[in-house]
């Protein structure tokens, strides 16, 4: 029996250029370049309607932030709040990390979903140091990110002493959204944006850690903080919003009410 | 249950075969205690469980407490239940610290109160007498395995002691990460 199959010459003769939102005309023609019927000039339209450049490590980063693989791990009651950033409702495939994998070897993000008791942090640090790079740790509620209600002889007040955290969800336990608002900002992070913007919230410019290296208060440690102040200043007040969520949250009640050289001010007695 | 009365014939049954051995008694909220010396607690709980007419057969649970500043300080809990009757009656044996004595001790160093085991007798005080080491500092003499349970091994300090210090680490925030020094170097 013969196939019938349909010629995308005839759909599509070349001194018309196609809407480029005919899907079916793209679709017909990809398959013919696959078969290797398309001619030198087909070919050239194609590939200069369809193909952009960019850098390697974009695309590289562009791929590990929406396929980030967390790992199945569950401390306490915020991992019933994980648990459901995979279902339906939420559905974390949204954003490319609905595979949870049980082998910390095959997992990007650890989520400490729950208390780290004083005896689970070893066994926390070692499922961290079991993962393969990059890797990504995200704190989820107020008890792993610093001991939460559990300010007792059993539980590690923070998980950030004993492994690098990248992004801490606050809540006690946080929605399922706020998890995955972070897990966006933990994704704009993968792409080469390393900022989540806690740092301009918190006024808290001059902690970074290269900035720690200077140990104690010389006046090299002075100018290097007033520079980073300074920066980092010029940057939140000259970078416009980027998209309308992490605009909104960011401008929380009581933020940015007083004025830019007030703040800088204020910064600059606490940390400096 | 023993009601009161019952209960000062059971203290008065015990102390006549083992002198000494109960110290004294409280009935309250419907709940009968005898507090006993620890050094004869095994004998006071096997006459519980032997004696026909008392027949206490069950180690519901073994458990310590703290009273400081009472003295004696320690109390370590034996609750027994008589299945037949639906009964229950509480051994508190009293430990003395003897840390209180001398001292101050450095952290780890002090001398800890001891109480005879009775996992041989009793196979359920096992992992419970295993807690109350862990948790209170307080030795079970003849244990075949006391080790600590709940807390991690290297673990210094008695952590539900009243003394311990509760809260003693200051959760850092970004805003004060500058005024608790030394917790990143």
């Amino acid at each position: 029996m013969e196939i019938k199959r349909e010629k995308v010459r005839s759909a599509l003769p070349l001194d018309e250029p196609p809407a480029p939102s005919n899907l079916r005309i793209r679709q017909l023609r990809a398959r013919d370049l696959l078969r290797g019927e398309l001619s030198d000039e087909e070919i050239e339209q194609l590939v200069s309607e369809q193909t952009f450049t960019t850098r390697l490590d974009k695309v590289l980063n562009w791929g590990r932030a929406n396929a980030v693989f967390p790992a199945t791990f569950g401390l306490a009651c915020c991992a019933i709040e994980m648990m459901s950033i995979v279902s339906p409702r939420y559905d974390i495939a949204r954003f490319g990390a609905e595979a949870m994998r049980a082998s910390p070897r095959q997992a990007d993000l650890l989520i400490l979903s729950g208390r780290v008791s004083i005896k689970m942090a070893p066994v926390v640090r070692r499922l961290y140091d079991q993962m393969l790079e990059p890797k990504w740790v995200m704190s989820m509620g107020a008890c792993s990110s610093s001991g939460g209600m559990f300010q007792n002889y059993a539980v590690v007040q923070g998980a950030d002493k004993f492994l690098p955290v990248d992004i801490h969800v606050p809540g006690c336990p946080p929605r399922p959204e706020a998890v995955l608002y972070g897990f966006n900002k933990l994704q704009r992070m993968i792409q080469g944006n390393p900022d989540p913007g806690w740092r301009t919230r918190y006024n808290a410019h001059g902690t970074e850690e290269w900035a720690r290296q200077y140990g104690t208060l010389t006046d090299e440690a002075r100018e290097a903080y007033a520079a980073a102040h300074e920066a980092a200043k010029q940057a939140a007040d000259l970078v416009p919003e980027e998209g309308g969520e992490a605009g909104e949250a960011e401008r929380a009640p009581g933020e940015r009410t007083e004025a830019p050289a007030d703040r800088a001010e204020r910064g600059r007695g606490r940390f400096l | 249950m023993p009601d009161a009365a019952g209960l000062e014939l059971i203290a008065a049954e015990i102390n006549e075969r083992h002198p000494g051995a109960i110290i004294g008694t409280y009935y309250e909220h419907d709940q009968a205690c005898l507090i006993a010396d620890p050094e004869q607690i095994r004998e006071i709980l096997a006459w519980l469980r032997d004696t026909p007419g008392q027949k206490y057969t069950f180690l519901a649970s073994v458990h310590g407490a703290d009273y400081l500043p009472a003295v004696p300080r320690f109390g370590v809990h034996y609750e027994l239940l008589n299945r037949d009757r639906v009964e229950r009656i509480r051994v508190r044996a009293a430990v003395h610290d003897p840390a209180a004595e001398g001292g101050p001790y450095p952290l780890g160093e002090e001398p800890l109160p001891e109480v005879p085991s009775v996992t041989d007798e009793w196979p359920t005080a096992n992992h419970q007498e295993r807690e109350v080491y862990d948790m209170f500092g307080i030795v079970f003499r003849g244990h075949p395995d006391l080790r600590r349970i709940l807390m991690p091994e290297d673990y210094i300090g008695w952590p539900q002691r009243r003394d311990f210090p509760i809260g003693g680490e200051p959760v850092i925030f970004t805003n004060n990460e500058r005024e608790v020094p030394g917790w990143t170097q």
